[in-house]
C-alpha cells in the first residue's frame, strides 16, 4: 500500500471540494478500494471518506425510493420497501459477497467497484486498464470468467456487481454531484463499454460523487427475481446472472418486462433486445427462448467462456419461466 | 516416507535382535487394544480452551524485542536472470531496516531436499537467493525488513527488477512428451508389471480405457506460513515456525547456515493447519538470513498471495486407467499409468498409482508413474498426495466398468476383493473394506439408487448417488524419542518434539499415555512442538499418532523398569520383574495378583524421589515389512445437478471408514469430515490457474481460488468399523489423510448417476455439465 492522506467529509460540499483534489478518491466501505490499494493497483494520494453522507432510504409518495449512496448494502437488502416492491434488488445484493462485506459496502462503492479479472489484479500481467496501451493478457489467457458481450480487443473484463444488475433492470437513476453542480444519469448509462479506453470505466467527471440512487416506481417489480450462477454456492462472482421483472397480463401476454445480465460484459447489461422481443408477445418458453437468442446474437466468446452464451440463454429462459409460472 | 522407512530398515536388519518385539510379526498385539479406558472416548481437545481464548501463540504472534517485519518481492518470470535491480527507493523508504537481495544475502548452502536424507526437510534443493538466476515465476528476489509490516509492504513495491528471459518449461503437454520415470516414487518402484496387462486388456471380455486429468491445487491453510526468528548473542538460532517437521527443519537449517544442530532451536507448538504444506520453504531461510544481516529479530508472515507463490501444492496429473474384466466381473488386467508435473529440484511425483498397487485383485498389472519437468514453485505433499487424485482416476474407472457390465459398483468391488496384497503378496494386517461398504450402504440408503442415470429428477435438479473406495497406507516413522517423567504427585509428562496442527495429537497422546500408565487423563500432560525436547518424527503420511504411541510405549516400558528398581524389599512389588507387572490405578500391580500393587506416589515417596524419568526410542517399523497395512473407506455421495445451469450441489455425504481402532471419536470425526470437505473442493471447485505462457499462478487469492464454503458442504455423516489392527500400536491407523481419498470419484460417479455424463477432468465445474 502506498501512503495516502485521509479525510472524513462531514457534508457533501466538503466531500466534493476535497474530491476535486488531484489523486483524490472517495472512500465508501473500502471493501474493494482498500484491497486494490493493498495490491498498489490503486494508489490515491488522498481518500475522502463519504460514509457519513446520505445514509437514508427515502420512500417517495409515488412509490419510488431514493437510496443514499452511503447506505450499506445490508441495509438496502433488509429494507421493507425494497423487499416488498423490488425483491430483485434484495436478492441480488444478498447473493453477493459475504455478510461481513455487505455490512461494510456502500451503494456508491458497489456501483464503482472494479473488475475481478485476475490479470487486472496481477501487476506482473499486461492490462490495459492498469497501464493503458500495455496490452491484455486475458484475451489469450484464462478467460473463462470474462465478457461475451460488448468487449473490445483492448479489454474483455466484466463488471462484478450483482446489485447493479438489479438496478439496471429496475431503471435506476444515479444522482451525481461535484463542486460545480448536480446531475442525474440512468444507471445503464453510467458504466462504459471498454472500446479503446478500458481504463475509463464510467462517465463520472473528475471529482464527481454518487450521492444517491433513485428507484422509479415500478409496481410490476413485485414480481421480480435475481438468479446468479457461479462456481460455488456462495462467495463467488457471477459467471452469469439474470435480473428480471415480468408483468404478465391475464391473457398470458407480456405487458412489461425488464431484463438485465451480469457477468457477461464490462457493465451491467440491460437486455434491451430481449425485452423488445418479449413485449406484447405470449409469455411462453418459445418466446423467452427467442428473446434470449436475440440478446445473445452478438455474443463473441473467447477461448474459455463459450459456455456463457448457452448458460446465459438457459438462465434467462429459466428465470422468465419461473416468473411467468408465479404470475399464472 | 517410504525412503525413510527403507533406510531405517536397512539399519535395522543388522540390529534386529535389539528391537523390542511388540510390533514384530508374530509378536503380541498391543495390550491396550482390548482395554477400555481413556482411549476410545471423546475427550475434548486439551489445547481447545487456549485456542478459543486466543491464548495459543502461533508463529506470527511470538513477541520479540526490537522486532523487524519482512516483506518479499517475487519474480515475474519463470526462468532467466535478473538484469537490473533497483533498490534505492526501497532503501530510503520510511522505516526500512534492510533490503536483502542476492547481492548482499549471506552465503548459504542449498537446502537438503526432503527424502534426500531421513532428516531433510527442504521443499526444494534450489539455492536460496544466492545469484541472479530465476527458477520459477514467483521466486523471491528481494526481502525488505522494516519497523512495521506496512512499511515493509510499501517498500517492497518500490523495488524495481528487470529480467533477461530464458525459455521456460511451462507447458505440461509439451513437457509430458519428454516425461521420464523417476528413480523411485517415495521409495517404491516407479513401475510395477505383473504379467502382460496390455495383452490381457486386449483380450478382455469387458474393458474400460480412459484418461483422467487433475489440476494443480494450492495449500490454503487458515494460517498462512509464518516464522519469527532471531539469533542469540552466542550464535544460536531460534526459529518460531509453523511446521510439520521440527527436527528435519532444525537439521536442514543447520546445514544451510553451517551450524551444529544443537545451535538451532525450532519451536512450533501450534500450527494453523498443515496438510503437507508446512515444510521448509524459502521464507524461513530468507528471514533467518535477513536476521543475521540486520542483527534483529525478524517476523515473516506470508501474504495469501505469498503462500501461492512461495509454497507449492498438489501437482497436475494426467492418468490412464484401463481395466480388463472377465465375464464374472473379476479383473484380468489393471493398468494405471500417467504423468505428473514436477520440478527438477524436488521429489514429489504425486504417487497416484499407489492405490492400484494394493486395492484390487487382478490377473495382471501395469502400474507406472512418470514426471514431466516444469519450471514452477516446487510442488509438494498435500493431504493424501497421490491417493487423493489416484483414487479419482481408479475409482471412476471402476464405476465405469461396473456401469458397462451392468453391475452394482459395490458388487463389482466384492468380486475383485483380494485375499492378499495384489502386488507385494503380503498378508493384510487388517482389511475390512467390504464391511465398511456394507455398513455405509445400509446407512446411506444405497439400495434406493437407480442404476440407470437420469432416473431421479426433482424440478430442474437431477439427483444421483455415487460411491468410491478410500484408501491410504499405514506408516510409522522411526527415529523418534519420548521421555516420560513421572512425579511424586503421580503426574506424568510425555515430552517429544511432535506437532499439533489442529488434528488432536496432544489430546490422543494424553489419552494413550493415561491408559498406558494407568493414570487418569488429568494426571498426564504432553509437551511437544519444541526441538529442545527429545526428537519427534514428522507429522506427515498420517504417521504421527502411531509413531508417537510406539515411542511412548517403549519409554513406558523403561519407566516401569526404573520404578521397579526403586521399590524396596517391603514393597508389595518387591522382587517382581517388568514382565510380571502392569500399570493400573495410578501405580504398578502384579498382572494376576490384585494385592500386589503399589501406587506411583507411594513408590516415589518411599524412595524419596521427586520424579523418575525414562527415555526411549521406538522400535523400527518392522510391521510394514511383513504385512500390507492400509486404511480403507467407502465414500458415499448424493448430488443434485441443475439441468438449467450445470451447477452441482452435494446434498448428502457419508464416509464409512476402516482405519483400525478410533482413539477419540470427537477428533477423528473432525479429521474425517475435514478430509471429505477438502475432497469436495478437489472434486468441484478448486484449481490453481497456472498460465502456461508465463508460468504464473493467476488466481493467487482466496477470492479466486475457490475452496468450498459453508453452502457447498452438506451435513457429512461419518462412521467407522473401529476394528483394531493387531499389528499397529494401539490398534490404530493415522486418519489425517484418508478422508480426502475417494471423494473426487464418489462425486464424479454420483454426477454420472444423476446426469449420465462422465467427467474425467477435475474440477467438475458447471461448464463441463452444460
Amino acid at each position: 500500500m502506498t501512503p495516502f492522506s485521509y479525510a472524513r467529509a462531514g457534508d457533501a460540499a466538503t466531500a466534493t471540494r476535497l474530491g476535486m483534489g488531484a489523486g483524490a478518491k472517495y472512500l465508501g466501505g473500502g471493501t474493494n478500494l482498500v484491497d486494490l490499494m493493498r495490491e498498489t493497483i490503486e494508489q490515491p494520494d488522498s481518500l475522502v471518506d463519504v460514509t457519513g453522507l446520505s445514509r437514508t432510504i427515502e420512500e417517495r409518495d409515488d412509490g419510488g425510493l431514493m437510496i443514499g449512496a452511503a447506505v450499506r448494502n445490508t441495509a438496502v437488502a433488509e429494507h421493507r420497501a425494497v423487499r416488498e416492491r423490488y425483491p430483485v434488488l434484495a436478492r441480488a445484493i444478498l447473493s453477493g459477497a459475504s455478510g461481513q462485506i455487505r455490512n461494510m459496502a456502500t451503494v456508491g462503492g458497489n456501483i464503482l467497484q472494479r473488475t475481478r479479472c485476475p490479470y487486472f489484479y496481477d501487476d506482473a500481467a499486461r492490462c490495459n486498464k492498469r497501464t493503458p496501451g500495455a496490452g491484455c493478457d486475458a484475451i489469450d489467457g484464462f478467460n473463462r470468467t470474462h465478457a461475451i458481450l460488448g468487449a473490445s480487443p483492448a479489454c474483455v473484463a466484466t463488471h462484478p456487481s450483482d446489485m447493479c444488475v438489479a438496478l439496471a433492470a429496475l431503471g435506476a437513476v444515479v444522482h451525481l454531484g461535484n463542486a460545480t453542480g448536480a446531475r442525474t444519469l440512468p444507471l445503464v448509462d453510467l458504466h462504459r463499454l471498454p472500446a479503446g479506453r478500458p481504463e475509463v470505466e464510467t462517465l463520472l467527471e473528475p471529482g464527481e460523487l454518487i450521492t444517491a440512487v433513485e428507484l422509479p416506481p415500478l409496481p410490476c417489480a413485485v414480481r421480480s427475481t435475481y438468479r446468479k450462477v457461479r462456481d460455488r454456492a456462495s462467495y463467488a462472482f457471477a459467471l452469469v446472472s439474470v435480473a428480471a421483472v415480468l408483468d404478465r397480463s391475464a391473457d398470458g401476454m407480456v405487458r412489461d418486462v425488464r431484463l438485465a445480465l451480469g457477468g457477461v460484459a464490462h457493465k451491467p447489461w440491460r437486455a434491451f433486445a430481449a425485452e423488445a422481443v418479449l413485449r406484447g408477445r405470449p409469455a411462453d418458453e418459445a418466446v423467452f427462448r427467442a428473446a434470449a437468442e436475440a440478446e445473445l446474437a452478438d455474443a463473441a466468446p473467447l477461448r474459455d467462456n463459450g459456455f456463457k452464451v448457452e448458460l446465459a440463454r438457459r438462465t434467462m429462459v429459466a428465470v422468465l419461466n419461473d416468473l411467468a409460472g408465479e404470475a399464472a | 516416507m517410504t525412503t525413510i522407512r527403507d533406510a531405517a530398515q536397512k539399519v535395522m536388519q543388522t540390529a534386529i535382535g535389539l528391537a523390542p518385539e511388540r510390533w514384530l510379526p508374530g509378536g503380541t498385539p498391543d495390550p491396550l487394544i482390548g482395554r477400555h479406558g481413556a482411549i476410545g472416548s471423546s475427550v475434548p481437545r486439551v489445547d481447545g480452551p487456549r485456542k478459543v481464548r486466543g491464548e495459543a501463540p502461533f508463529a506470527a504472534e511470538i513477541p520479540a524485542g526490537n522486532m523487524t517485519y519482512a516483506a518479499l518481492v517475487f519474480s515475474t518470470i519463470a526462468r532467466g536472470h535478473i538484469a537490473t535491480l533497483d533498490t534505492d527507493a526501497a532503501q530510503t523508504a520510511p522505516g526500512v531496516v534492510l533490503v536483502m537481495t542476492y547481492r548482499n544475502a549471506p552465503r548459504m548452502a542449498p537446502p537438503a531436499v526432503f527424502l534426500s536424507d531421513p532428516r531433510a526437510a527442504g521443499a526444494s534443493s534450489l539455492p536460496v537467493m544466492q545469484d541472479d538466476a530465476i527458477h520459477w515465476n514467483g521466486e523471491p528476489v528481494a526481502v525488505i525488513l522494516a519497523e512495521t509490516q506496512e512499511q515493509a509492504d510499501h517498500a517492497a513495491t518500490l523495488v524495481h527488477v528487470t529480467y533477461t528471459r530464458e525459455t521456460a518449461s511451462t507447458s505440461f503437454e509439451h513437457a509430458a512428451t519428454h516425461a521420464h520415470r523417476p528413480d523411485n516414487v517415495l521409495g517404491e518402484p516407479a513401475v510395477i508389471e505383473i504379467g502382460n496387462a496390455e495383452a490381457a486388456l486386449a483380450e478382455a471380455a469387458h474393458k474400460i480405457d480412459r484418461t483422467y486429468h487433475t489440476p494443480r491445487y494450492s495449500h490454503a491453510a487458515i494460517e498462512p506460513h509464518a516464522a519469527t526468528v532471531w539469533w542469540e548473542a552466542d550464535g544460536r538460532l531460534v526459529v518460531h515456525d509453523a511446521t510439520q517437521m521440527l527436527n528435519g527443519t532444525r537439521w536442514t537449517l543447520a546445514g544451510i547456515f553451517g551450524l551444529k544442530e544443537e545451535q538451532v532451536r525450532i519451536l512450533s507448538p501450534f500450527v494453523g493447519g498443515g496438510f503437507g504444506g508446512k515444510a521448509l520453504w524459502n521464507h524461513q531461510i530468507l528471514a533467518i538470513a535477513a536476521s543475521r544481516l540486520s542483527g534483529r529479530p525478524v517476523r515473516i508472515a506470508l501474504s495469501r498471495e505469498g503462500v501461492f507463490r512461495v509454497s507449492g501444492g498438489r501437482t497436475t496429473t494426467r492418468q490412464r486407467v484401463a481395466l480388463g474384466a472377465r465375464a464374472d466381473g473379476t479383473l484380468s488386467a489393471l493398468i494405471h499409468t500417467g504423468t505428473a508435473a514436477m520440478t527438477a529440484y524436488n521429489n514429489c511425483p504425486e504417487q497416484f498409482s499407489f492405490p492400484a498397487r494394493h486395492l484390487y485383485a487382478a490377473g495382471s498389472f501395469k502400474l507406472e508413474q512418470k514426471v514431466a519437468d516444469i519450471d514452477m514453485v516446487a510442488n509438494t505433499f498435500m493431504r493424501a498426495p497421490g491417493e487423493s487424485v489416484g483414487t479419482f482416476a481408479l475409482e471412476s474407472a471402476i464405476d465405469e466398468l461396473a456401469a458397462d457390465m451392468g453391475l452394482d459398483p459395490i458388487d463389482l468391488r466384492r468380486r475383485i476383493e483380494p485375499v492378499k496384497d495384489p502386488t507385494s503378496g503380503h498378508s493384510f494386517s487388517a482389511r475390512h473394506l467390504l464391511d465398511a461398504y456394507a455398513r455405509g450402504a445400509e446407512r446411506f440408503g444405497w439400495s434406493a439408487r437407480s442404476p440407470t442415470p437420469r432416473a431421479r429428477r426433482e424440478g430442474e435438479w437431477l439427483v444421483g448417488m455415487g460411491v468410491a473406495t478410500a484408501t491410504y497406507p499405514y506408516y510409522r516413522m522411526p527415529g523418534g524419542t519420548a521421555r516420560i517423567t513421572l512425579t511424586r504427585a503421580g503426574h506424568a509428562c510425555v515430552a517429544m518434539a511432535s506437532h499439533e496442527m489442529g488434528m488432536g495429537t496432544a489430546t490422543v497422546q494424553v489419552q494413550a499415555t493415561a491408559d498406558r500408565l494407568g493414570l487418569p487423563i488429568d494426571h498426564v500432560t504432553f509437551a511437544y512442538g519444541d526441538t529442545a525436547l527429545p526428537p519427534g518424527t514428522i507429522a506427515g503420511g498420517s504417521s504421527q499418532t502411531a509413531s508417537i504411541a510406539a515411542t511412548v510405549t517403549a519409554a513406558s516400558e523403561k519407566l516401569v523398569s526404573a520404578l521397579l528398581k526403586l521399590v524396596g524389599n517391603d514393597s508389595p512389588l518387591a522382587g517382581l520383574r517388568a514382565g510380571d507387572v502392569e500399570a493400573r490405578d495410578g501405580g504398578l500391580g502384579h498382572r494376576t495378583i490384585p494385592d500386589r500393587f503399589e501406587s506411583y506416589v507411594s513408590i516415589l515417596s518411599r524412595a524419596n524421589r521427586e520424579e523418575v524419568s525414562a527415555e526411549a526410542e521406538a522400535p523400527m517399523p518392522l510391521e510394514v515389512q511383513k504385512y500390507a497395512m492400509h486404511s480403507y473407506g467407502a465414500q458415499f455421495c448424493e448430488v443434485r445437478v441443475s439441468t438449467v445451469t450445470g451447477e452441482t450441489r452435494v446434498s448428502r455425504f457419508l464416509g464409512s471408514f476402516d482405519t483400525g481402532r478410533i482413539l477419540n471419536p470427537r477428533t477423528a470425526a473432525s479429521q474425517f469430515r475435514g478430509g471429505i470437505i477438502m475432497g469436495l473442493g478437489l472434486a468441484l471447485t478448486e484449481e490453481t490457474l497456472f498460465d502456461e505462457r508465463t508460468g504464473r499462478i493467476i488466481n493467487a487469492s482466496l477470492a479466486e481460488y475457490h475452496m468450498p464454503v459453508h453452502l457447498d458442504v452438506p451435513e457429512i455423516d461419518v462412521i467407522w468399523t473401529d476394528s483394531p489392527d493387531p499389528r499397529a500400536p494401539l490398534g490404530a491407523h493415522g486418519i489425517g489423510e484418508i478422508g480426502i481419498t475417494g471423494v473426487g470419484a464418489a462425486v464424479a460417479n454420483a454426477i454420472y448417476n444423476a446426469t449420465g455424463r462422465r467427467i474425467r477432468d477435475l474440477p467438475i465445474t458447471l461448464d463441463k455439465l452444460l
